[in-house]
């Protein structure tokens, strides 16, 4: 994680639209990069003349903003490589605009020790892309009962724990992860579905009953929310609710920030863009955990992304192959691949009106970084060269089959977007596209 | 217990270890009195700590071993106490697994009870014992920074320390990671801290507790790996008390767990052999003191 070595020394950025939510910066300018590092930047930057000896990049009007933080992602290694690869992966997070991935834990074996996060460190070291860090397990082999080495592990680069696509249902074991987290000042994310109520394969309430499915009932998700908000309130642990849904749980969590408890959650772009109607005539790909929800439940994670109670947006990437999507609803795998689609997405809440370009950007970026402590996400002096080069404007239609991705199960096809990115840099090296050379003045 | 109480029995133990000491040791002071070891838990240094007190004081002294489990199955810990009481012993020594079993014990016998370690509660001569062993070393309980390190939550050790040292004068803190804290340590009169680098800072006295690996594999601790890197006594670490600050460990040690084998085998900074030395002559000291002269109840 470190500057690539082939990285030009120095590269200027020009004739863009200089984008930071952590700063507020929006306005027509240019950035210099520097071995890696964003040296300069600003409105009035190459007003007088261009550096000698720089390599330059015309955006073209575009928009630069820092590359996208995407805090939720399974890119299948170890254990899962017909599925994804890091390499592979993180091939496809760059084609969106990403330039780090946060990859969860939940894979074969278990990422619950050092060696197992020295493993994904080693991977996205050889693929040379996108910055890839991996959450540790919170409990061995996210089997939820016994806690891992969150201090071994936290020293070790792990950003936070999470058992993955699994909550921790032993309140004990939740109470005492919590406490003793709390002393590495690191974060627990929990998938919030209580598990012996959540044992359905769609959301509960009439479409299931129509549909003969068994449902998982969305108070499944506010219940395990407000159990674990109580056990923050007890040991002062600090606790981020991955992938909510319901009004009721973002109320609840609303509610806990009111408090000054230390709280934070996110959504990924399904739970705001579809709900459960997109199941329609048992769609395997509109089958994810947690359910996609009702429209009401739609419309309060909407709300909850203005109002900030929802911190950050993150793909909740989850590719799944042909065999494990094609069969009965009931038993098809749950999962959408959502890192190609992450931005564009996003982007339609601006095209919407529901909130500002800087506010979008914000949950992809700062938002995510800050939660995680992740050095990203924004642009700065000193701060590494990850940048984001994007169209927000032009119009196009997803279509699955072009995905970059190994597995293409996304429901989003022929869905009409607008945006995409235009090159992403990570430590001032362009990764995507792949071939593309900046300019030689 | 008292602050002229605790001086009383260190003063009068002091005497006892140039006692133990000599070559005969051989007193009657207790001649003809019973004393019954009552251990419901196996002890190997508490146990044999009183025997060789009650000998050494001409006392007779038996040792019953009862499985815990027994007393849970059968007779009751009440009849157990109301048959041995039958027996006129002068003094039940105790040690359960459940915290106030002892004290439950005492009220139906009209002896003398000694309070050997009851559960996660109290063991008050183990307590008597350190503080022997730092005033002997040190001259003094009064103004020292006493640090207690490792699991207070299941610690009886911890508990009376706390109080015996509070009494005394001495400033107390325990270090633990947050899931060995018990909640309310601090209004015992205690400074938590999480972080071992700060809370030995200035420290006087460094108390480690055996950290009970038969619980680490539980969600307190991930690791004995974890534990020792963070919560294990090393030079590292100790460097962050006073120069001279003194290592205690009531036993048995974990070594590689709870404190590094070259730490605990300092000469110039572990106590921990002198402890044991303290322990007969404290024992020593409270039989003498609750049978010798005066019969009373105890603890």
């Amino acid at each position: 994680m470190k500057a690539a070595t082939n990285a030009p020394a120095r590269v200027a950025y020009t004739n863009a639209r200089l984008l930071d939510p952590a700063s507020g910066l929006d306005s027509p300018g240019g950035l210099l990069t520097e071995n890696g590092q964003i040296a300069d930047l600003g409105p009035p930057l190459f007003n007088e003349g261009l550096p000698e000896d720089a390599e330059v990049v015309d955006c073209g009007g575009a928009c630069l903003a820092p590359g996208l933080v995407d805090m939720r992602a399974q890119l299948g290694e170890p254990g899962f490589e017909h599925k994804e690869t890091i390499a592979s992966g993180g091939r496809v997070a760059a084609s969106g605009g990403i330039t780090s991935v946060v990859c969860l834990p939940n894979t074969e074996p278990v990422i619950d020790d050092v060696a197992g996060l020295e493993f994904v460190a080693r991977r996205a070291r050889e693929a040379k892309g996108v910055k890839v860090y991996a959450y540790g397990a919170l409990t061995r082999n996210c089997a939820g009962e016994q806690i891992t080495e969150i201090g071994l592990l936290s020293e070790a680069g792990a950003p936070g724990f999470t058992d993955g696509l699994k909550a921790v249902a032993n309140a004990q074991t939740m109470r005492r992860a919590l406490s003793y987290s709390s002393v590495f000042d690191t974060v627990l994310l929990q998938h919030p579905e209580e598990p012996a109520l959540a044992t359905g394969a769609m959301n509960g309430g009439e479409l299931a009953t129509r549909l003969g499915l068994p449902g998982s009932p969305a108070k499944a998700e506010v219940i395990l929310v407000e159990r674990d908000l109580r056990l923050v309130e007890m040991t002062g642990g600090r606790y981020h609710v991955s992938h909510i849904t319901t009004a009721e749980s973002i109320e609840a969590i609303r509610r806990a920030k009111t408090r000054g408890l230390p709280v934070t959650c996110d959504t990924a772009p399904h739970y705001f863009t579809l709900n459960e109607e997109a199941v329609g005539d048992y769609r395997t790909f509109a089958k994810v955990s947690p359910p996609l929800r009702s429209e009401a439940d739609r419309l309060a994670v909407l709300e909850g992304l203005a109002d900030g109670t929802i911190d950050a947006i993150a793909s909740d990437h989850d590719p799944q192959d042909q065999d494990s999507k094609r069969l009965p609803f009931a038993a098809a795998a749950p999962g959408i691949a959502g890192l190609e689609t992450l931005l564009p997405l996003s982007l339609a809440l601006v095209h919407k009106g529901r909130m500002g370009l800087l506010e979008v950007l914000r949950k992809l970026t700062e938002g995510p970084a800050r939660i995680l402590r992740l050095e990203a996400g924004r642009l700065m002096k000193g701060a590494a060269a990850d940048l984001l080069v994007f169209d927000p404007d032009t119009p196009w239609t997803v279509d699955p089959d072009a995905f970059l991705a190994k597995c293409k199960n996304s429901p989003f096809e022929d869905h009409p977007v607008k945006g995409r990115a235009l090159r992403t840099v990570v430590d001032g090296r362009t990764i995507f596209p792949a071939s593309q050379e900046p300019s030689r003045r | 217990m008292a602050g002229g109480e605790i001086v009383e029995i260190l003063d009068r133990a002091d005497g006892y270890v140039e006692t133990n000491r000599a070559a005969s040791k051989g007193s009657d002071l207790l001649a003809g009195r019973t004393v019954i070891n009552l251990f419901f838990e196996t002890s190997t240094r508490t146990r044999t700590s009183f025997e060789l007190a009650g000998k050494r004081l001409g006392a007779d002294v038996i040792n019953m071993e009862v499985a815990w489990s027994s007393i849970k199955k059968g007779e009751t810990l009440i009849d157990t106490a109301m048959t041995l009481n039958a027996m006129h012993p002068d003094a039940l020594v105790v040690r359960a697994p459940d915290s106030g079993a002892v004290k439950l014990l005492s009220e139906k016998v009209n002896c003398a009870v000694v309070n050997a370690g009851d559960g996660s509660h109290e063991h008050p001569t183990q307590a008597l014992l350190d503080a022997l062993t730092i005033r002997r070393r040190r001259g003094r309980l009064d103004g020292l920074r006493v640090a207690i390190c490792g699991d207070i939550a299941h610690s009886r050790v911890a508990r009376s320390n706390i109080h015996l040292l509070n009494t005394m004068g001495a400033e107390v803190r325990v270090i633990a990671p947050p899931t060995l804290l018990p909640s309310g340590i601090e209004k015992l009169g205690v400074t938590a801290f999480t972080d071992m680098r700060k809370g030995l800072e200035g420290c006087d006295i460094v108390m480690m507790l055996r950290l009970q690996i038969e619980r680490m594999q539980g969600s307190f601790v991930p690791s004995i790996r974890e534990y020792f890197h963070f919560y294990g006594l090393d030079y590292e670490k100790l460097a962050n008390a006073k120069p001279d600050a003194l290592i205690m460990h009531p036993g048995p040690m974990n070594r590689g767990v709870e404190i590094d084998s070259v730490v605990a085998d300092d000469i110039d900074r572990s106590l921990i052999r002198q402890q044991v030395e303290m322990g007969v002559a404290v024992r020593m000291a409270v039989l003498a003191k609750l049978t010798g002269e005066e019969r009373s109840e105890a603890q």
